[in-house]
């Protein structure tokens, strides 16, 4: 009926149409990560929602951002430095240890969410399309929140403690993207992994377990033998928190060679992730 | 291309079929079946997992400011076809183009979040269906109006009535403005109100020269939307064309289904551990008859058979009634009227009485259901065909209105007058 008055008003639109392919597809390497860029506002929603709903009917809210770190810091004091006399390179244990549960509970964090976040939404993955890609990202994002704040806690303390910043602590914010990047190269894998076996949800718990202790957090990098250090250094974790030590505690020394090794390999995991989920990507809504 | 708003070119999706049945949804069984087919390889060729085509070789073409209904059975294809076109799944062979801005309607309510407030819902709905956030502020205050729910507009949907949802996540599907809309049967859900309003918004957007294409199992609103629609059958194309000519080529399709064999009919959904194998009429003294009469007494008789040898508990059957064109007339289910706890085991019959049919003359089909323990066991969409012979129900001699064969039910009633002095 109205077809015919239209069709005209339609035929010029399409001259400037965005026109959608669908093609089965072939290759490994189509990344476009352009329409990723695009669906940026949807990025930016779903990391709003995450944060909104995760302190919802809390009597604490945000607060739990703040107490959760604190809680487990005095734990770990209690346990590794009265108890287990774990020295701290002549700083106040709680100052060297919150200096790296600070990155720790950040990525462990990122890295849970961002495993989980295709299989949490799997009615949105049947039901529209976005990139998925947005979902494992927007899992690192929404833990950033919780990182400045267990922050301004870091900031309480070196109060406390009469520990001095420097102007190192302006790099931070380069080891917490590398902290992001590796969270985001675990999760790629896993929450594509995820989809196809269950079994990946009972890994993670010890999976993130054991990372913590083979990563430099309750303990200093000096207390690793020293003809390890380099193959210590491919678990990118330790460049990290020695990153964030650098940057927060003063006279804190670092080898900076313990970064090429975890340079490489967080850029290796990265990309294979990439790959590796845009190539499992097309069946997701089937198997899910 | 001119004005084609979608092509499609030999779409073709395949499902494996070993793999839905056996998925190895853990790594032990992946391993297991590895294994096992490295040691069997030689007999791995007789063994080639089963798949089976959800589409097959489907080309049509769309052009703009069209309105076109997708139709068909229950596995025919319809929604495999709409979640290629979403971009929701990949196609196995074959390709598709669409020219302009695409949205999609598989479900309302995409996305929503029963902890956050209404208000944040529709941000969130808005930016899964593509919206962009300038353009939700703008039309929020017609989106909350259309919705009817504007003093809730701040309570967490979790508090929402089923039909105050419903309302809300049309209301936001509604504002959408895409060239290209794509819907899935979100009509069946809400009130009849609301859907006329849904009906009408659907309309408008017709009118406004944009593109829709929209699946239903009902025929009315195919008939009443589409100018042109696609019959869907086993995953290819059965019947093109005038919308009318379709529905009355799919209806006519029902018939011949329904009177095939129980034992040959493939469009069974469930598990199909306890399925239904015949459906009989009985008059009131338990003879059985070939069509049914308005307003006689009539016996339903359902025979089912257990094909897993063990007791099905809680189970539920029900059967329901549909017009020519698909349309639920009523539904009788032995879980409604008796909650005592049903048992089947080996095989049997369930007897639905119903004291007088409400029916008037004309030709209606039965949906089969059969539950157990809350999974559905067999459901068939049309399993068979009822002939309903006209007859005097209220005895007085005439016949129900014309126009109103087989599009509802007769009920009792009574009416008088009263004057006003």
């Amino acid at each position: 009926m109205s077809a015919h008055v239209h069709s005209q008003l339609a035929h010029s639109r399409t001259m400037t149409l965005p026109h959608v392919k669908i093609r089965p597809s072939r290759g490994l390497l189509h990344l476009d990560l352009s329409t990723v860029w695009q669906y940026r506002e949807l990025i930016f929603i779903l990391v709003w929602r995450d944060i909104k709903v995760r302190y919802k009917q809390t009597i604490l809210g945000a607060a739990w951002a703040i107490f959760q770190p604190l809680a487990i810091m005095l734990i770990f004091t209690a346990v590794f430095s009265y108890v287990g006399q774990i020295p701290s390179d002549g700083l106040p244990y709680p100052v060297f240890l919150y200096s790296g549960l600070l990155p720790w509970l950040y990525i462990s964090q990122a890295l849970s969410r961002s495993t989980m976040s295709l299989v949490g939404e799997a009615s949105l993955i049947s039901k529209v399309y976005f990139p998925r890609l947005i979902l494992p990202l927007s899992g690192t994002l929404s833990p950033l929140l919780d990182l400045v704040l267990a922050f301004l806690v870091y900031l309480g303390l070196m109060v406390w403690f009469n520990v001095m910043p420097t102007w190192r602590i302006m790099t931070l914010p380069l080891f917490a993207g590398l902290a992001l990047l590796i969270a985001l190269a675990g999760g790629l894998w896993l929450s594509a992994l995820y989809v196809r076996f269950r079994d990946v949800g009972h890994i993670i718990p010890m999976f993130i377990q054991l990372w913590m202790f083979v990563s430099p957090i309750i303990y200093p990098v000096t207390k690793v033998p020293e003809t390890w250090r380099s193959f210590y250094a491919l678990n990118p974790v330790v460049s990290v928190i020695e990153g964030f030590r650098w940057a927060l505690l003063p006279d804190y020394r670092v080898e900076f060679s313990v970064f090429v090794p975890s340079l490489v390999v967080v850029f290796l995991v990265l990309a294979g992730g990439l790959v590796f989920f845009r190539s499992m990507e097309r069946t997701f809504a089937d198997v899910i | 291309m001119g004005n084609l708003a979608i092509t499609a070119d030999a779409l073709s999706k395949r499902y494996w079929l070993g793999e839905r049945k056996v998925r190895h949804n853990t790594l032990r069984d992946q391993a297991m079946h590895r294994l096992k087919s490295l040691a069997n390889w030689r007999e791995k060729r007789a063994e080639a997992p089963t798949s089976f085509w959800a589409l097959k070789g489907v080309s049509f073409e769309i052009k703009h400011g069209e309105v076109i209904g997708i139709i068909g059975h229950n596995g025919a294809g319809k929604s495999t076809l709409l979640k290629i076109l979403s971009r929701i799944t990949e196609p196995t062979g074959g390709k598709a183009d669409i020219y302009g801005r695409v949205s999609s309607l598989l479900e309302v309510g995409t996305g929503f979040h029963s902890e956050l407030s209404g208000r944040e819902n529709i941000y969130l709905n808005a930016a899964m269906l593509g919206m962009r956030r300038t353009e939700v502020q703008r039309k929020f205050d017609d989106i909350v109006s259309f919705s009817g729910i504007e003093a809730f507009i701040d309570t967490p949907v979790k508090r929402y009535s089923s039909g105050m949802y419903v309302r809300l996540a049309f209301a936001v599907a509604a504002h959408l403005e895409p060239e290209i809309l794509i819907v899935d049967e979100v009509l069946a859900v809400g009130d009849a109100s609301f859907q006329q309003k849904c009906l009408g918004k659907m309309e408008e957007v017709s009118r406004s020269g944009r593109t829709v294409l929209i699946v239903s199992h009902n025929m009315t609103i195919i008939e009443g939307l589409c100018e042109r629609a696609i019959l869907l059958e086993k995953g290819e194309i059965a019947k093109e064309g005038d919308a009318r000519e379709v529905v009355k080529g799919y209806a006519e399709g029902l018939t011949m289904l329904a009177g095939t064999p129980m034992s040959d009919r493939t469009d069974r959904v469930g598990l199909g551990e306890v399925i239904l194998t015949k459906i009989e009429l009985l008059d009131g003294e338990g003879r059985i008859m070939a069509a049914a009469i308005t307003g006689r007494e009539t016996i339903i008789r359902m025979y089912y058979r257990c094909l897993v040898d063990k007791d099905f508990q809680y189970c539920r059957v029900s059967i329901s009634v549909n017009g020519r064109k698909g349309h639920d007339l009523f539904v009788l289910s032995t879980d409604i009227v008796d909650p005592t706890p049903l048992t089947l085991s080996g095989e049997g019959y369930v007897e639905f009485l119903l004291s007088e049919l409400p029916l008037t003359g004309g030709a209606y089909f039965f949906q089969s259901f059969i539950e157990s323990n809350g999974l559905a066991q067999d459901w068939i969409k049309s399993a068979a065909p009822l002939t309903v012979l006209d007859a005097d129900y209220y005895g007085t001699g005439k016949l129900c209105p014309p126009g109103w064969e087989g599009n509802g039910v007769l009920v009792r009633y009574k009416w008088k007058t009263g004057q006003l002095v």
